[in-house]
């Protein structure tokens, strides 16, 4: 029973707690670059939870049985990289071949996540936070959820700001990232939960 | 000479990798809660940078075209894992509150976009002032907002205090909605006094615009103007 909650900690801490976007800044390209429509960033965000799940499993595996036993735990970040790059490309041919609806749903935005450094920082925070095979992928799924939650919060918030009159200076970068140090304000209340 | 000294200009004023060009925006925004972690930071990038840029220029002719992205991915980790290691051995505590984002420099958009559009298409000497500049340009970015954040934030410079007792120091601007908030305010002034950046363009579009995936997004069709751009 404990076993289970503490699986409900991971999750609630990754996805809300310690958000990954607004508290620990990773994926912060894409969250601006990719968050103009809603529509775009949820599909982002889906991909990114598919990519960042079987990515935590893989690097755990990989940690546990080849780079732990053999000493080699300073090798792990060439070898996430190389997993994550090689995994995504895996991942766009299998979906090509076998769902085509959900790869033309997902699919552009594959490429783009093999540089999002989310992904790489969940893979090498699970090593560091000494989590196991399941709590990696669970820790893996949350933080994904975080990462979908904020960007497609923000791509709403953008898409009423398009409508509205601002002030020449504050178009563009500056009114997106005073909205986001809003919504990271909005979720320090979450800390409280941990 | 002449090449070089602009190299470094363009990397510090003209394409400022923090302000203008918007790139390597993760540990810009999560280090710079102090001058001292952002110098640490900066120096890091740099010696990567420059390194990669060199060695990326030396090997530009061997490297396949297909598989040009996962050769510089290969190269800038492994230099990564150097700085990382040599952190680890002497300069324990600023390894410690870098933390994670010293092996995420691998996924720093500004090393592999540099990567792609200079050092793929440049002879070594260029390429190496390229990193000069472009680290510098980044270092001295993210230490003016680390120097804005910390001593706003907490009343002090590089550890050291420098606001008059009576000032009671903002604590959110060194917790993380902070980082979001100094960054705006500095690009909103540097808006309003004219200067031109690209970030319109890159928040506005699909955020491909120097960005390190872009060769990709591209074979996607998603970058299709900035490759036209490219081509006229």
């Amino acid at each position: 029973m404990s076993g289970d909650t503490s699986l409900i900690v991971i999750i609630v801490t990754a996805a809300l707690v310690n958000n990954v976007v607004l508290s620990q800044f990773l994926g912060i390209c894409s969250f601006l670059g990719v968050s103009s429509q809603v529509k775009t960033s949820a599909s982002l965000g889906g991909a990114v939870i598919f990519v960042m799940t079987i990515a935590s499993a893989v690097a755990n595996l990989l940690y546990t049985f080849v780079l732990s036993p053999l000493g080699l735990d300073y090798l792990q970040t060439i070898v996430f990289i190389l997993v994550i790059a090689a995994l995504v490309q895996i991942v766009e041919m299998f979906l090509k071949k076998t769902s085509p609806g959900l790869y033309q749903a997902l699919g552009i935005f594959l490429p783009l996540i093999t540089t999002n450094c989310a992904v790489l920082g969940v893979a090498l925070n699970n090593v560091t936070d000494g989590y196991n095979f399941i709590e990696s992928v669970v820790s893996g799924f949350g933080t994904a959820l975080g990462y979908t939650l904020a960007i497609v919060l923000l791509a709403g918030i953008r898409e009423n700001i398009d409508e509205s009159d601002l002030p020449a200076p504050v178009k563009g970068a500056p009114i997106v990232l005073f909205c986001a140090a809003l919504m990271g304000i909005a979720f320090f209340g979450f800390s409280s939960l941990s | 000479m002449n090449t070089s000294m602009e190299r470094i200009y363009n990397g510090i004023v003209k394409e400022n990798p923090v302000f203008i060009m918007m790139l390597g925006m993760c540990p810009c925004l999560a280090v710079t809660t102090s001058v001292t972690n952002a110098i640490g930071m900066g120096v890091s990038t740099t010696a990567v940078l420059v390194a990669s840029n060199v060695v990326i220029s030396l090997v530009r002719k061997i490297i396949p075209d297909e598989v040009r992205l996962p050769a510089e991915i290969v190269i800038v980790a492994s230099l990564v894992t150097v700085v990382q290691l040599i952190m680890q051995a002497y300069f324990v505590e600023l390894n410690e509150s870098l933390g994670v984002y010293i092996p995420l420099i691998v996924v720093n958009c500004i090393i592999l976009g540099r990567a792609e559009a200079y050092a793929m298409k440049n002879e070594v000497l260029p390429s190496l002032f390229d990193g000069i500049g472009m680290g510098l340009g980044f270092t001295i970015g993210i230490t003016i907002l680390a120097f804005f954040r910390e001593l706003l934030g907490a009343g002090t410079v590089a550890g050291f205090q420098v606001m008059p007792s009576f000032y009671k120091p903002i604590d959110m601007l060194v917790k993380a909605p902070g980082a979001f908030l100094v960054l705006g305010v500095i690009i909103m002034v540097m808006n309003a006094w004219g200067i031109s950046s690209r970030q319109a363009e890159l928040v506005s579009g699909d955020g491909c615009v120097g960005c390190a995936a872009e060769g990709n997004c591209a074979a996607a069709g998603k970058c299709d103007k900035k490759e036209e751009e490219a081509k006229a």
